[in-house]
């Protein structure tokens, strides 16, 4: 009845059971709250059961912001355990949970605070900034949000019951085999990601047929903000490479499961096609969470040095060559696999030459700024920052694509703080920019500034002196994932000063929190009354603040790359106020049915509860066919409806 | 006449691109989702491209598989693509919904036949011994297999659906529409499985 679950699974060890208890205390007292102010049903009809994609894009952020509190204390006790054990001294984590760490916050971190934050963000700004009314399959959007939660709740879970994988985030075999992780911590690693890529991939089709179909009438491909040709570029990437990760794990997990020999050490299987599928994988994912935030990036700089955009048309070009060239590169991340000098050479001179359009990009950022009258407010200290510290990474980045460099610096810290150096500085840096700029947008009023300012301030000092000692420890040759440091190796003070720096970003992370309680708090003295608070150029800046749930109650006609700033101060014309009825999808809990049911098929795969395996499977097909057979999905939006709410705005 | 109100004119020419209604939506939808199922199986294939002499010992390709046994599936699974573009073709004709149904029934045994077959041919290999935990290359061949096998199990699934509303509803706008998204499935179905006859039975027979 219960599979392989039995009492055992809970953990015992202090750690985790007070995690444990924190986190069913949160839960505890969330739904304590719900009762006591009697927001069940507003909750259930005007969030969970939401298509409306600004809604939808709000809770992927929540659930982004949860999930970093996670994997940052994660950062927090491996750096603690590095400092705690040297020596005699074993420190405070025996080394299979130190393993389950490691794992659990590149996981996290990747897939459940990047892709969130990202498809949040496209779920907030994409449609606005194209003009149309919602995504091209709202539905789906739902469906894919939900999905996404059910495997970080299956993540979560996985500290109640059992176990997380201790494999590294990328789980390769035969490590990750059944013979080496008998338990159940590398199945809730398999199936988390399988449920989140289904929703990451449906999502990315959707993204990609919204910009392609639905964008208002005169913008061509060449006026798209550069923000929408960012997340086209990136969801392309998606529907190409989340397909792989899907195979490469279902195969993993056919060897797990079933006995294949896929990816075991003997019966023929081949170890090494699971590290080529999944940086096949991998490395493009790396693209798909940075080239949006080169999108951000170009809209802040944009909007804060009060010029347009210098070199628009070289922006659009390096973002689709960076889309083509992500695919070239995958198998720097193994130099050391032995494919022989010619393929190493070819892999080490394409990612050489990738610098150059995320040149081309930085040069452009920088002529923007050149002359114009810049104000530094927080999204564009983000966007400084981030120039300075992406550079840096960048070209460490370029030093460890020698292969022979690779060969002494593979798997060490100097590895490890490039790729932070590039992630934190870019997607990091760029997802917070982009959330201050475009939060007046979503809710109506600006964050404060001062606390945002100082966030800053702690992130950027706190992340060099977090990483730059990883550079020289990792020059020295200390390796990643270690639990343990001889006493012998001197690398201790250089742990503490990164300790340091984890508390300076730590402090950075409490500033952040503060400062959405004190914007909320203050919110009147700071609210958007024109829908336009920085003086922007694009449509999403055109309507309300927050925007009607229609969006637009006109669609607009473009005519240039600057639409907003056309009906501005330019040619445009003005419409004349004349509605017509518009259709909006129906709310619907189908979605979060299915990815409930999702959750259930994963937990039964990873418990061997077949039953219930089947069950949920037959519950998911059910649902499906259900949505299918519904064809009354729309509801019209009267002109009448329209003229009312807009003339109350108009007020 | 200015440059500017060429301009203007030639965009009031340009369809006005959020009216694109949402069966267009779907269907082209739909193509890319194709696109990236492709790709799953692309994924697949390579594997066995890697696999497929990793036979550790056990049985090669050429030594399991009856070609006419394959020839026979593979037929039924063409003709099963043709039938169902009759049912594409009558879904456009007026007072044709009884064909449609026809031609879905028959496309929907024909799909049952080959699943059949197939599920014949697992079990024949599984008794042998030669099952998917002998070697490398017989993991690459199940999986690789049986994931079109559930793909068309996936797909008659949805024929079922769409048989049932067809004949509740009629031919409309969009049961016409969700014809041609299954019709485009049922059809990729069949391309991977000439790749999958190509690479696994034909090459492995030599």
């Amino acid at each position: 009845m219960l599979g392989n679950l039995t009492l055992s699974a809970i953990p015992n060890n202090p750690i985790t059971l007070g995690a444990s208890i924190f986190m069913a205390m949160a839960a505890l007292s969330i739904i304590g709250a719900l009762f006591y102010f009697k927001k069940w049903k507003w909750l259930w009809t005007e969030w969970l059961t939401s298509l409306d994609h600004k809604k939808i894009g709000v809770m992927y952020i929540i659930l982004a912001f949860v999930m970093i509190l996670r994997g940052f204390s994660d950062a927090v006790m491996m750096r603690l355990q590095q400092i705690l054990s040297v020596g005699n001294s074993a420190g405070f984590l025996p080394p299979e949970h130190y393993d389950q760490i490691f794992t659990a916050h590149g996981v996290i971190m990747v897939f459940f605070v990047a892709m969130p934050l990202m498809f949040g963000l496209f779920n907030l700004v994409v449609p606005l900034q194209i003009g149309a009314r919602d995504v091209a399959f709202p539905f789906l959007n739902s469906m894919s949000l939900w999905l996404t939660v059910a495997g970080a709740v299956l993540v979560n879970l996985s500290l109640v019951l059992g176990e997380f994988a201790a494999t590294g985030w990328l789980a390769y075999p035969p490590l990750s085999g059944i013979v080496y992780s008998p338990g159940v911590g590398v199945d809730y690693y398999i199936w988390a990601l399988q449920i989140a890529g289904v929703g990451s991939l449906v999502s990315g089709i959707n993204f990609f047929v919204t910009i392609l179909m639905m964008r208002a009438p005169g913008m061509t491909m060449m006026r798209m903000p550069v923000f929408v040709w960012t997340a086209f570029s990136s969801v392309a990437l998606v529907i190409i490479i989340f397909p792989i990760l899907t195979a490469s794990l279902g195969m993993l997990s056919l060897d797990r499961l079933l006995g294949m020999h896929f990816f075991t050490a003997g019966f023929g299987g081949n170890a090494m096609m699971y590290v080529n599928l999944i940086w096949a994988w991998g490395h493009p994912e790396v693209y798909v969470l940075v080239l949006p935030a080169f999108g951000i990036f170009s809209e802040v700089v944009s909007a804060f040095s009060q010029k347009k955009l210098f070199g628009y048309t070289t922006m659009i070009y390096a973002t689709v060559v960076i889309t083509l060239f992500s695919f070239l590169v995958w198998a720097h991340h193994f130099f050391t696999m032995g494919a022989g000098a010619n393929v190493n050479a070819f892999f080490g001179i394409m990612t050489m030459i990738i610098a150059i359009p995320t040149g081309v990009k930085v040069f452009n950022w920088l002529f923007t700024m050149f002359r114009g009258r810049i104000i530094f407010a927080s999204p564009m200290l983000w966007t400084i920052g981030f120039i300075f510290t992406f550079t840096i990474g960048g070209m460490t980045g370029v030093l460890l694509s020698v292969p022979a460099a690779d060969f002494q610096l593979h798997n060490s810290l100097f590895l490890i703080a490039h790729f932070h150096n590039t992630i934190i500085g870019g997607v990091v840096f760029g997802y917070f920019a982009g959330i201050t700029y475009w939060f007046p947008k979503i809710f109506g009023f600006k964050l404060n500034e001062r606390l945002g300012k100082a966030a800053f301030w702690h992130w950027i000092v706190g992340f060099f002196v977090a990483f730059v000692p990883l550079y020289i420890l990792g020059l020295q040759g200390m390796t990643r994932r270690l639990s343990h440091i001889d006493a012998g190796t001197g690398w201790e003070p250089l742990l503490y000063v990164s300790m340091a720096g984890v508390v300076i970003i730590g402090i950075g992370v409490v500033l952040q929190v503060l400062q959405f309680i004190v914007s909320i708090r203050d919110r009147k003295k700071n609210l958007d009354t024109t829908g336009d608070p920085w003086n922007g150029r694009t449509l999403e800046w055109s309507t309300s603040s927050p925007p009607p749930f229609y969006n637009f109650a006109i669609i607009p006609t473009v005519h240039g790359r600057h639409a907003f700033w056309d009906m501005k101060y330019g040619a445009g014309e003005h419409n004349a106020s004349h509605y017509e009825d518009i259709e909006m999808p129906k709310n619907t809990a189908t979605g979060f049915y299915i990815a409930g049911a999702s959750f259930l098929l994963g937990f039964g795969l990873i418990w061997h509860m077949w039953w219930l395996a089947v069950l949920s499977l037959v519950m998911i097909l059910a649902l499906l066919m259900m949505r299918s057979f519904d064809y009354d999905t729309e509801y019209v939006v009267t002109a009448k409806q329209i003229a009312s709410i807009e003339g109350e705005r108009n007020k | 006449m200015t440059t500017e109100t060429l301009t203007h004119q030639k965009e009031s020419l340009r369809p006005r691109r959020e009216s694109a209604d949402s069966e267009s939506k779907a269907l082209f939808g739909f193509w890319i989702y194709i696109m990236s199922d492709a790709l799953l199986f692309a994924s697949i294939f390579a594997t066995y491209a890697v696999l497929q002499n990793n036979t550790f010992g056990g049985p090669s390709a050429r030594e399991l598989f009856s070609m006419p046994f394959v020839l026979t599936e593979t037929l039924i699974l063409l003709v099963s693509s043709f039938t169902f573009g009759l049912a594409s073709l009558y879904a456009h004709h007026h007072n044709s919904k009884n064909k449609v149904l026809a031609w879905l029934l028959v496309t929907f045994l024909l799909g049952v036949a080959f699943l059949a077959m197939e599920a014949t041919e697992f079990t024949k290999l599984f008794q042998e011994g030669n099952s998917w935990q002998r070697s490398g290359f017989l993991s690459g061949f199940f999986t690789l297999v049986g994931t079109h096998g559930l793909h068309v199990t996936a797909g008659l699934i949805w024929m079922s659906g769409l048989i049932v509303q067809v004949w509740r509803r009629g031919i409309t706008t969009t049961t016409i529409g969700k014809v041609g998204t299954l019709g485009l499935f049922w059809h990729f179905l069949d391309i991977v499985w000439i790749f999958i006859f190509t690479f696994v039975y034909l090459i492995g027979a030599i």
